[in-house]
């Protein structure tokens, strides 16, 4: 995994802070070009992999990339899945089952609507799961993902229902047909490596908050920083400004004083605001700056 | 540790179902629900037990409390069922179709010292608490207004199958979206005791509506307004404010901040300044135990949870402060059936002040 991965909250108009914030994101963001300008101040600044979840506009973002290789050369994209609004919407409007039904694959392909048909009738979790992968992996055809992500709402769903069966599924489901190494974003991240233990995901890579203020960090943030310390996983920190609630050099800090964090997402939206988040995490990472 | 049972698997259902199971103190026995399918599926895979028939799981499965979270028309006997049988219970928003209902179950459970609780969520919410902790403590002084607002993309299309769009079973956005605005402004400045100007529209939906907009008048001479649209795509997922006009100033309240703007500072029990204050939930949220979809939804079930067990002495959301949010609902489709004026009417005109309506509004459209 890189060190920096860059986020795609702000591009979706997601603040946890301000309603208004997030409004004026999403209106500067709406049109496609913007994202990318963004993301190639990104790429100018170092920064390789855009952390993203599979929301239909980040299709148009895989488009331009797949279309100029040769500028992108090394991009790689963490897909996160499912985009849930859209699930979750669906659910309301359709019912459970009809809303399954719904989002397995249609596309003329008559095996997998054949499979996707009885998966259903058999109750074929893996079947089901997998259509389900494959049908939000379908817009990074052609592109790198070494990191394939299951997004915070259905990791603690299935981590509260007791549904551990699943996490395996998703596992080995990216690691054989995508060759991707599993990720995993909660909020609960000390429950959450407790369950991937017992399922014998081993060294699983888990994605959570991890902040100065203890911003979401179901547990609390002693048991997360001591679960940082002493166990076996590969962790990848997210919300380390908490949506802004603390200032950079203190958020980094931090997050890079904790020496087994191995990856950092962050979202911003001017390349001065990238070079100076890189910069930080650079110098804060270095162990002569640390000693 | 106390034994606790589920009906209704939907959205809301299984969401509860994932915030319950790793309660600490909770033993999630039984689930129930009208789909074999879920049911054979949760079982299959999570090992919880599982019934179809409500009755049969609270006679077989020796629990304290149960969560209700069915579609709306069916609350009323499955809460009766469980409160006649000793449970505490947790029922989904809104709380009953039927007000009659409505104020039997709120004796009932009085009666039988159980728990009651109705899922509105948003009491939970940090914001809206420090923004009730502000209203009690009198920072905007006398209330002369309110708008409560909640805007979402639901219904964005001309479909739907589900009981959400059918008005009998307590869909529509009047119950599913403006109930919560209804419900943080009874929170917030108590419950209106008239409304008028309703207006139920229909966008997309055949059978429900999906926009509401009524005015709420309130005992001591406030006004209100409501406004929710569960058809508004510009918003990303439901947004519910709430702002509150008083004579020192003006407090609007959503789930993300809390912005107060005070004409003369106030002393005492709370000391704030003149100008803008604006707390934000990052500064007030405490961590919950399990986090799946906002703290406010693991909150108000920990908050059932230790009422249960007697360590809270009191929910948030009653039966009985649902029940008068019913109240409002009903008042509305009832409101919406007057006739409007008719533009080209002159005020005052032929009736004399005397014979118009309460609050000095005419309550029929006469010309």
């Amino acid at each position: 995994m890189q060190r920096i991965l860059f986020g795609d909250n702000q591009f979706f108009g997601v603040n946890h802070m301000s309603e208004e914030k997030a409004r004026a994101q999403s209106m500067r963001f709406q049109h496609t070009q913007a994202v990318i300008d963004v993301l190639d101040a990104a790429y100018a600044e170092g920064i390789r992999v855009f952390m993203c979840t599979t929301h239909e506009r980040i299709a148009e973002v895989c488009d331009h990339v797949r279309a100029n290789p040769a500028r992108y050369d090394g991009f790689e994209f963490y897909p996160c899945m499912p985009y849930a609004h859209k699930y979750a919407n669906a659910v309301t409007e359709h019912g459970m089952l009809e809303a399954l039904k719904l989002f397995l694959p249609d596309d003329g392909a008559i095996g997998a609507l054949l499979k996707g048909g009885l998966s259903v009738a058999r109750k074929d979790i893996d079947g089901i799961g997998q259509l389900l992968i494959d049908a939000e992996m379908k817009m990074f055809a052609g592109l790198k993902t070494p990191v394939i992500f299951l997004q915070n709402v259905v990791t603690d769903l299935l981590l509260g229902l007791g549904f551990k069966q699943a996490f395996r599924v998703f596992a080995d489901h990216v690691k054989a047909k995508y060759g991707a190494e599993p990720g995993f974003i909660t909020m609960n991240m000390p429950m959450l490596l407790d369950v991937l233990e017992e399922v014998a995901i081993d060294n699983p890579i888990i994605c959570s908050n991890i902040n100065k203020i203890g911003f979401r960090m179901c547990g609390g943030i002693d048991l997360y920083e001591k679960t940082v310390a002493t166990r076996r996983f590969r962790p990848v920190a997210m919300s380390v400004l908490a949506s802004g609630a603390i200032k950079p050099k203190e958020a980094l800090e931090y997050v890079c004083r904790q020496s087994k964090i191995e990856s950092i997402v962050f979202g911003a939206s001017s390349r001065a605001n990238i070079r100076q988040t890189r910069e930080l995490i650079e110098l804060l990472s270095d162990p002569r700056a640390a000693a | 540790m106390i034994r606790a049972g589920l009906i209704g698997l939907g959205k809301m259902g299984i969401s509860h179902q994932a915030i319950l199971h790793p309660h600490p103190d909770v033993d999630l026995v039984s689930v129930c629900d009208a789909s074999q399918y879920v049911l054979d599926i949760l079982n299959k895979y999570t090992g919880v037990n599982t019934f179809s028939d409500y009755r049969k799981m609270i006679e077989e499965s020796r629990l304290d409390c149960v969560v209700v979270a069915t579609p709306s028309r069916f609350h009323g006997e499955m809460v009766r069922y469980a409160l006649e049988h000793g449970l505490h219970v947790f029922c989904e928003k809104p709380f009953c179709l039927d007000l009659q209902e409505g104020q039997q179950l709120v004796e009932l459970a009085a009666e039988r010292k159980l728990v009651n609780q109705v899922g509105y969520h948003y009491r939970y919410v940090e914001t809206f608490r420090q923004a009730y902790r502000l209203l009690q403590a009198g920072v905007v002084g006398q209330v002369h207004h309110v708008r409560a607002e909640a805007y979402g993309p639901v219904v964005l299309r001309p479909t739907g199958s589900t009981w959400r769009s059918n008005k009998s079973e307590g869909g529509g956005c009047l119950y599913d979206y403006a109930s919560h605005a209804l419900d943080l402004v009874n929170m917030l400045v108590g419950s209106p005791s008239a409304v008028s100007g309703a207006i139920l529209n229909k966008v997309f939906s055949r059978n429900v509506e999906d926009e509401v907009y009524a005015s709420l008048h309130f005992a001591d001479g406030a006004t209100g307004q409501l406004a929710a649209n569960w058809s508004d795509e510009s918003h990303r997922k439901m947004s519910t404010k709430v702002t509150v006009w008083g004579v020192n100033g003006r407090l609007a309240v959503d789930r993300q901040e809390c912005q107060l703007y005070l004409r003369a500072p106030v002393s005492g029990a709370v000391e704030l300044p003149q100008g803008w204050t604006v707390t934000y939930t990052t500064d007030l949220i405490e961590p919950v135990w399990f986090y799946l979809r906002g703290e406010e939804y693991s909150k108000q079930i920990d908050n059932f949870v230790q009422a249960v067990q007697g360590k809270s002495a009191q929910v948030l959301s009653t039966f009985a402060s649902a029940l008068e949010t019913d109240q409002v609902i009903h008042a509305i489709i009832a409101g919406a059936e007057v006739n409007p004026i008719a533009v080209g009417t002159q005020p005052g005109g032929a009736e004399s002040p005397a014979k118009r309506g309460l609050f000095g509004l005419r309550t029929k459209g006469r010309r």
